[in-house]
């Protein structure tokens, strides 16, 4: 090596910047390629998911603001019921906001035994931890409305199936979100709860959970709020709640956009607030953490 | 430390235990109260009668067995064949199962037994284990049998329907038609329906044996009858998949390059004018707030069903989360760069192009990818209330609440298409950003 560089030391210079350029080049072009495929992926995507719709994407630009214009024209007209039929529509809100807690809530359970059942060195059968993790997997992957449907034709309509489907899905996606905690949990706490006899349930409730609690109620306020929305969009095909009269109130069509508008409108304070209240409190956990 | 000291600290211990022992306490408590609240608000106890158990039973067993119908026109006196009772699965002219015999006397044999035969004049017996021959005969719309009043509860009867169902079959008589189901395990005709010639042909015949269709070449032809396939549709599935995974991809790589530039202007470090950068970020709050629901239901109007309008929605609501977390991004890159590349000279575009994205890129890439993921999962949802993608598929195949093997093959589908794009964008991510672990 430093044979070498010392009888060519002058050439290595040009060696090195010729290098250098062509090494540059060669990422430009590769760069440009990837940026010209990804540009091609898009337009041609925009291009097929143009033609298998319905109206076409230049035919109803223009017309995007009608709806808006006609529901919040109407809901103008009749400003005066709308405190009345935001009350009427209040229950319906607090039913969207139960399913999106209760869910949360056992989701988050659940997804507490499969994360902490699913991380090597916490795990209670060490040997099960792949299944534990596939399980996990498998009901992150199902999307809500699958089961949502299905249990649905089975229980009918009404909360308890979007509850359900909410809460498998959350379970596997928090028991993901928490192993990813767990797993950098300091394990001397256990390995000292261990030496004084204690069994596998006190030493995740004393060792493993005051260590990652801040972690995991941040979390879940995060997937509370994904809840939320969840619960609205399944309400809409079935499930109860404010979606279902979302979608009602748009059956009827004009002369009753005021019924629209007001769940529109409750749709959205509830989200943001929720957003809001949740973001304020995740913060204050992660900043009680870093001191 | 005086012992005055001592007592107080004691007590300011005491103080601190009994309040985690009061959360200790208070926290599952309020848990129990609320699960309490809700069992009745959402009226669990009553959910045991709504609750549908045939539902139940039929979903299970139908989504993994077929049933073949023999279909006596008690009119004509014409006998169809049909898998599922469809027009696409009726056997040809000429064919019928192998456990169907007889010529005057039609013969259906059940399995177990269990023997129905149609005799002519709109006569039907049914021979069940353990019970006496069953006659009937359809006349009209009257149908007149020689059952006892007290029957058992697996068979209904009424002189215009008789019901009769038994662990291998369902048998149903109307004055109009006189029809047996016979149930199989297994998806039928997942790979032919019978009017193509490769149906029931063995994998080796099709790939190595005699031409089957004098038209076409066995593999062209196979692949393209399968492709057709009018049961089960899989050209119509793969579209349909292809929709919502396009749906995923338009709508996430949109919104990040919507929001990317946008974020500059919601960022506090590049973007001095205080009005401009609240109100970016009040559009942030307000397009994530409205929320793919509403944005779906609003574009619908607008675009009409299909994948675009899910795109769409897709794209603005995520337009607004990665606003949020791409300027969070840039408020926290690291300054010596931004400042060593100005020390050349750089221009405001070239430092933020060589000392703030490079920085930020990693964080940017791998929120676009996961939420590619997610977006998936979303455009499934999206799709089945704008009409696109395989969630339509879904939802129309549960609401006929008939075919419950394709409704199974749809959600195995799914969740191998959700999985496959959660592998994807951890495989990317790994390519692109290196692995974390």
């Amino acid at each position: 090596m430093t044979g070498i560089s010392l009888s060519s030391a002058a050439p290595t210079v040009d060696n090195i910047q010729s290098a250098y350029m062509a090494q540059v080049h060669r990422r430009r072009l590769y760069g440009g390629l990837t940026l010209l495929i990804f540009v091609i992926l898009m337009v041609s995507g925009f291009t097929v998911a143009d033609d298998r719709n319905a109206g076409g994407f230049w035919e109803g630009l223009h017309q995007i603001g009608d709806y808006p214009a006609d529901v919040l024209s109407e809901a103008w007209e009749k400003r005066a019921d709308l405190p009345a039929l935001m009350v009427k529509y209040f229950p319906a809100l607090v039913e969207t906001i139960n399913i999106a807690a209760v869910s949360t809530l056992i989701g988050a359970i659940g997804g507490l035994f499969l994360s902490l059942l699913g991380t090597r060195g916490l795990a209670k059968w060490p040997r099960l931890i792949p299944l534990f993790r596939r399980i996990s997997d498998v009901m992150r992957a199902v999307p809500e409305i699958v089961i949502a449907l299905v249990l649905i034709f089975v229980l009918g309509g009404g909360p308890v199936p979007a509850m359900i489907a909410i809460a498998i899905h959350t379970a596997g996606a928090l028991a993901k979100l928490f192993s990813e905690v767990s797993e950098n949990t300091d394990l001397k706490a256990v390995e000292g709860l261990t030496s004084t006899g204690a069994t596998w349930s006190q030493k995740m409730l004393l060792g493993v959970l005051p260590q990652v609690a801040p972690n995991y109620v941040s979390y879940t306020l995060l997937r509370f709020e994904i809840n939320i929305r969840a619960s609205a969009i399944l309400g809409f095909v079935g499930a109860g709640g404010l979606g279902y009269e979302l979608r009602n109130s748009m059956a009827w069509g004009p002369g009753r956009f005021d019924e629209a508008a007001a769940i529109f409108i409750l749709l959205f304070g509830t989200i943001v607030f929720f957003d809001q209240v949740s973001s304020r409190y995740r913060n204050r956990l992660t900043e009680g953490q870093g001191q | 430390m005086t012992t005055i000291e001592l007592h107080d600290t004691k007590l300011a211990a005491e103080k601190l235990f009994q309040r985690k022992r009061i959360i200790g306490f208070g926290i599952p408590a309020v848990i129990a109260v609320y699960l309490t609240y809700i069992f009745f608000a959402f009226d669990l106890p009553g959910l045991a009668e709504r609750a549908n158990l045939d539902n139940a039973v039929t979903l299970a067993s139908d989504s993994w067995s077929h049933k073949v119908h023999v279909t006596r026109d008690n009119r004509s006196g014409e006998i169809t064949y049909a898998v599922e009772g469809e027009r696409k699965g009726t056997y040809l002219d000429g064919m019928r199962p192998a456990w169907v015999s007889g010529d005057d006397v039609t013969t259906i044999d059940l399995g177990g037994d269990h023997v129905v035969r149609y005799l002519p004049d709109n006569r039907t017996e049914i021979d069940i284990p353990g019970f006496p021959l069953i006659t009937a005969q359809a006349e009209g719309r009257i149908v007149t049998t020689n059952l006892p009043d007290d029957l058992p509860d697996w068979i209904s009867a009424t002189d215009r329907r008789v019901g009769i169902t038994t662990p291998e079959g369902r048998i149903t008589l109307t004055g109009a038609r006189t029809e047996v189901f016979n149930y199989f395990p297994g998806w039928e005709l997942f790979w032919f329906t019978l009017d193509s010639p490769y149906h029931g042909q063995s994998l080796g015949t099709i790939l190595f044996g005699e031409q089957l269709d004098p038209v076409r070449g066995n593999i062209a032809g196979a692949v393209s009858d399968w492709w057709n396939n009018a049961m089960w549709r899989h050209k119509d599935v793969a579209w349909a998949i292809g929709e919502t995974v396009l749906m995923a991809f338009l709508g996430t790589m949109g919104g990040a390059i919507i929001a990317l530039p946008l974020a500059f202007l919601a960022a506090k470090r590049f973007s001095p004018v205080m009005l401009l950068r609240a109100a970016t970020r009040r559009l942030f709050d307000f397009v994530r707030g409205v929320d793919a629901l509403i944005w779906t239901v609003v574009l619908a109007r607008a675009f009409g069903p299909g994948p675009l309008t899910g795109a769409l929605a897709i794209l603005i609501t995520d337009t607004g989360t990665f606003g949020k977390i791409f300027s969070e991004a840039l408020e926290n890159v690291d300054q010596k760069q931004i400042e060593g590349v100005s020390s050349t000279g750089a221009k405001p575009l070239q430092r933020n192009r060589f000392g703030v994205i490079p920085q930020v890129v990693p964080v940017l890439l791998a929120q676009i990818l996961y939420f590619l993921e997610s977006n998936t999962r979303s455009a499934t949802i999206i799709g089945a209330i704008t009409g696109g993608g395989i969630g339509l598929m879904l939802t129309q195949a549960i609401q006929t609440q008939k075919d419950w093997e394709e409704v199974a093959y749809y959600i195995i589908l799914i969740i191998a298409m959700v999985m496959f794009m959660d592998w994807f964008s951890g495989w990317l991510r790994g390519k692109l950003i290196g692995r974390k672990d």
